[in-house]
């Protein structure tokens, strides 16, 4: 036992050196953020407000694609739900902002615990299609009962967060840290192992004494969970509601593709993916329509570049082949 | 009293029979080989005694409790631990991390690591050494690393009882050495170890008693030495007419020595694993030649060798032509038709489209002919001709790919394995078809096969291959006198 090394690791993402220039790198990056109200505009907080949510989204989505493996094609069914239960809750009861947000987040987390059953029984794409077809019906839902919810024009609340720019960067910035803080802290600690564990091979987690289901379902409601947050403070921050911002299959699919972008399985390569997509989608909004193409096209190169993502140019060798 | 007592499970699949009322007990500080040919039920005995699979019925009492209906973890909990045949690792983290994993407790309350777990992890790798690589992550690792890594995560918990399948799989000698000696201090420290293997020889020195299985069912019990001796499990092994073994094979016209096939290859590296090594073997004009030998002995290597799909060092030569630097493509046009194990039908076209695939080289008469021979020999594909190749049974699939083969009017026919997970019945049809066809066309055929049975049946003469090197050669009827016991 003597020779063997017990000193801190010198490898591995639990290691210290990974510990202090890539965390003191994105520790940097916030306090940048932080800051730019000091010098950016209105309209550059307001791009940069939405980015962040956007980054929440995809921080969640990362949570359980990348760590428990579930494909999920619909990370805005759970988004949408906490708009939409925070918007309703607003726009015909009345509640304040701070007792209707509560309310996104319990209908959200509900959802959770509605996707978590079928993806105890399905795996890979077959689970993808029951979250596709979540989605749908939800924005179905809402335009069917356009009456109450606004339909496809959306649902404008009574409410909002702040009339500030400063303040709705600033709220979303703090959603965007607490997030982070919360999944990283789950992801690099033993019971992020186990998460990574049933992602990888649940039969023979299951084996190695590990229930399972328990974690699936925990993975469920801590992603529902922020994933409802970040979905009713987005829609306090608009002051409304619509299936455009928060349902629909293409605001998904930007969801996704910022984690990709960004670096699976990092939580934190989420919010640099995203903020990538949406600054880079509004700088180029003087080109028209093809502004969308010319981000997917940045989006596939940087994953042909970079199959790993943003945070993979900062690993080891090993770390990018993983 | 025995810390595991399993009776009488059970478990269908559709219609078939998996496991049948299985049953046995094995004793605290014991070793239990459980081996049986491919497909007996050894591994689903395995998944059922550990809740991976539920049973249809029976009882699996695990140190006085019963374990049947219980989760999978639940009944890891209770002292069962099982390393599998094939698993993954944890690939972003480090091996000492990966056992770590089997230590935590199964609680969502854990956010900091303690010393304690550090420490034993660093202990259980140091028993199945491990510790020279603590810090290293499982892709840069080799094989055998990674089976003790799996092993070392079974063994973290300190189970009542160690569930091994399969365990020497694609070990060398000296590593399946390692791995016994593993067992051995388990079963010292306590432990009561069931081993599962297809093949006596190689656990009979480890294990205290063996359980032999075949078609789900137990068919001996005992010492090894008994077991091997034991009429039901050589019958199970190498087919009911012992003594007639050969005389089947006894053919009117003797093959006269021109030999259509010579292979010398030195060595074929798989990166630095050696996949074989001195092979040389050859087949004369109509005769058929068996290679025989367990899962990755070689022998699919060594078809791929000869069609020009592995590199390997030495010749081979075909007709008198050397095959060495020829493209797999003028190697098949050149008269050597393969039947893969895969059997790599294109599963959405038609049986006749797949049989026309294999006679493409030809202008449309001869590819008619042939077409009508092919039919000729297996009158199954006839009625199925307009049928989607992937909508066909196992045994009718398995015609295909050998009547796609044929097509290419081939010298010589190459055929990989075409028993695997076929039933009794559906073999004999395929056997009766090679029989036809030695006895009409005096088609020359190569064949690498795990069932022997099937392989001493049509055989003129046969090669054992080993981890990689010939051990045997000669004609079948000598084959089991000479080297039965030592291979069952």
């Amino acid at each position: 036992m003597s020779n063997v090394n017990r000193s801190p690791q010198t490898t591995g993402p639990w290691s210290r050196d990974w510990l202090d220039w890539r965390v003191v790198l994105t520790v940097l990056f916030f306090v940048f953020l932080a800051f730019t109200p000091l010098f950016a505009g209105g309209y550059y907080l307001g791009v940069l407000t939405i980015a962040l949510y956007m980054g929440v989204y995809a921080m969640n989505w990362d949570l359980l694609f990348g760590y428990i493996g579930e494909v999920n094609f619909g990370p805005t069914f759970l988004i949408g739900l906490g708009a939409y239960g925070a918007g309703l809750c607003n726009t015909y009861l009345g509640w304040s902002v701070w007792a209707c947000i509560p309310v996104g987040v319990v209908a959200a987390m509900i959802g959770g615990l509605l996707l978590a059953g079928p993806a105890l029984r399905l795996t890979g794409p077959y689970f993808g299609l029951v979250t596709l077809v979540a989605v749908l019906i939800l924005s179905q839902l809402i335009v069917t009962f356009a009456g109450y919810t606004g339909g496809e024009i959306g649902l404008a609340l009574r409410d909002i967060l702040t009339l500030s720019s400063k303040g709705n960067f600033y709220y979303a910035l703090g959603l965007t840290v607490i997030t982070a803080l919360a999944l990283r802290l789950i992801v690099r600690s033993p019971l992020g192992l186990i998460l990574e564990a049933v992602g990888q091979d649940a039969g023979a987690t299951e084996a190695l004494g590990f229930s399972v289901t328990k974690y699936k379902v925990f993975a469920f409601l801590v992603s529902s969970f922020f994933s409802g947050l970040a979905g009713a403070m987005t829609v306090f921050y608009f002051g409304t509601a619509s299936p455009g911002t928060v349902v629909a299959v293409v605001m998904a699919v930007q969801v996704i593709i910022a984690t990709i972008v960004g670096g699976r399985r990092t939580i934190i390569g989420s919010v640099f993916g995203a903020i990538f997509l949406i600054v880079a989608g509004e700088l180029l909004r003087p080109i028209g329509q093809l502004s969308n193409t010319v981000v997917a096209v940045l989006a596939l190169l940087v994953l042909l570049l970079a199959p790993g993502g943003f945070t993979s140019l900062f690993g080891s060798r090993k770390e990018r082949k993983a | 009293m025995s810390i595991l007592e399993v009776s009488g499970i059970s478990k269908r699949f559709g219609g078939l029979r998996a496991v049948d009322g299985m049953g046995f007990s094995v004793q605290r500080g014991e070793i239990l080989g459980l081996i049986g040919p491919n497909g007996s039920g050894k591994s689903t005995t395995l998944s059922l005694i550990m809740g991976v699979v539920r049973p249809d019925s029976g009882s699996v009492i695990l140190d006085g409790k019963e374990m049947v209906g219980k989760a999978t973890h639940a009944i890891a909990k209770a002292g069962m631990s099982m390393v599998f045949q094939h698993s993954r690792p944890l690939q972003r983290q480090t091996v000492l991390e990966n056992i770590k994993l089997a230590l935590l407790q199964d609680s969502l309350f854990q956010f900091g690591a303690s010393r304690a777990v550090t420490d034993r992890a660093i202990e259980v790798a140091e028993r199945v050494g491990l510790d020279k690589v603590l810090h290293q992550r499982p892709g840069s690792l080799p094989f055998a690393d990674l089976r003790r890594l799996e092993v070392a995560k079974a063994l973290a918990s300190e189970p009542l009882v160690l569930l091994l399948d399969e365990p020497f799989a694609g070990l060398a000698p000296s590593e399946t050495r390692e791995f016994s000696e593993l067992a051995i201090a388990m079963r010292d420290a306590g432990c009561a170890v069931v081993l599962v293997d297809h093949n006596v020889k190689a656990v009979s020195g480890l294990v205290d008693r063996i359980v032999a299985m075949h078609a789900g069912q137990k068919i001996a019990e005992g010492a090894p030495s008994e077991v091997t001796r034991n009429e039901r499990v050589q019958e199970v092994y190498f087919g009911k007419s012992l003594g007639a073994v050969g005389a089947a094979r006894c053919r009117e016209q003797a093959i006269a020595d021109d030999r259509l096939l010579s292979v010398a290859v030195e060595s074929v590296h798989y990166g630095r694993a050696e996949a074989l090594r001195d092979i040389d073997l050859h087949v004369k004009r109509g005769e058929f030649v068996s290679v025989v030998g367990l899962n990755g002995a070689g022998k699919t290597t060594l078809f791929n060798s000869i069609l020009g799909f592995v590199d390997y060092a030495g010749d081979i030569q075909f007709d008198d032509r050397s095959l060495r630097g020829r493209k797999p493509a003028a190697i098949a046009t050149g008269g050597i038709a393969l039947c893969p194990e895969t059997r790599d039908l294109f599963s959405f076209m038609t049986v006749r489209e797949n049989l026309e695939m294999g006679g493409h080289a030809f202008d449309a008469n001869t590819r008619a002919e042939q077409l009508e021979w092919v039919y000729g020999l297996f009158p199954r594909l006839r009625e199925r001709a307009g049928q989607k190749a992937q909508t066909l049974s196992g045994g009718e699939q398995q015609m295909l790919t050998v009547g796609r083969a044929l097509m290419q009017k081939p010298q010589l026919l190459l055929l990989d394995e075409p028993t695997l997970g076929l039933a009794p019945l559906v073999l004999e049809d395929i056997s009766n078809v090679l029989e036809k066809l030695q006895n009409e066309s005096g088609l020359t055929v190569l064949l690498a096969e795990q069932n022997l049975t099937f392989a001493l049946r049509h055989s003129d003469r046969i090669y054992l291959i080993e981890t990689g090197s010939l051990r045997w050669e000669g004609e079948s009827r000598r084959f089991v006198e000479e080297v039965g016991e030592d291979i069952l």
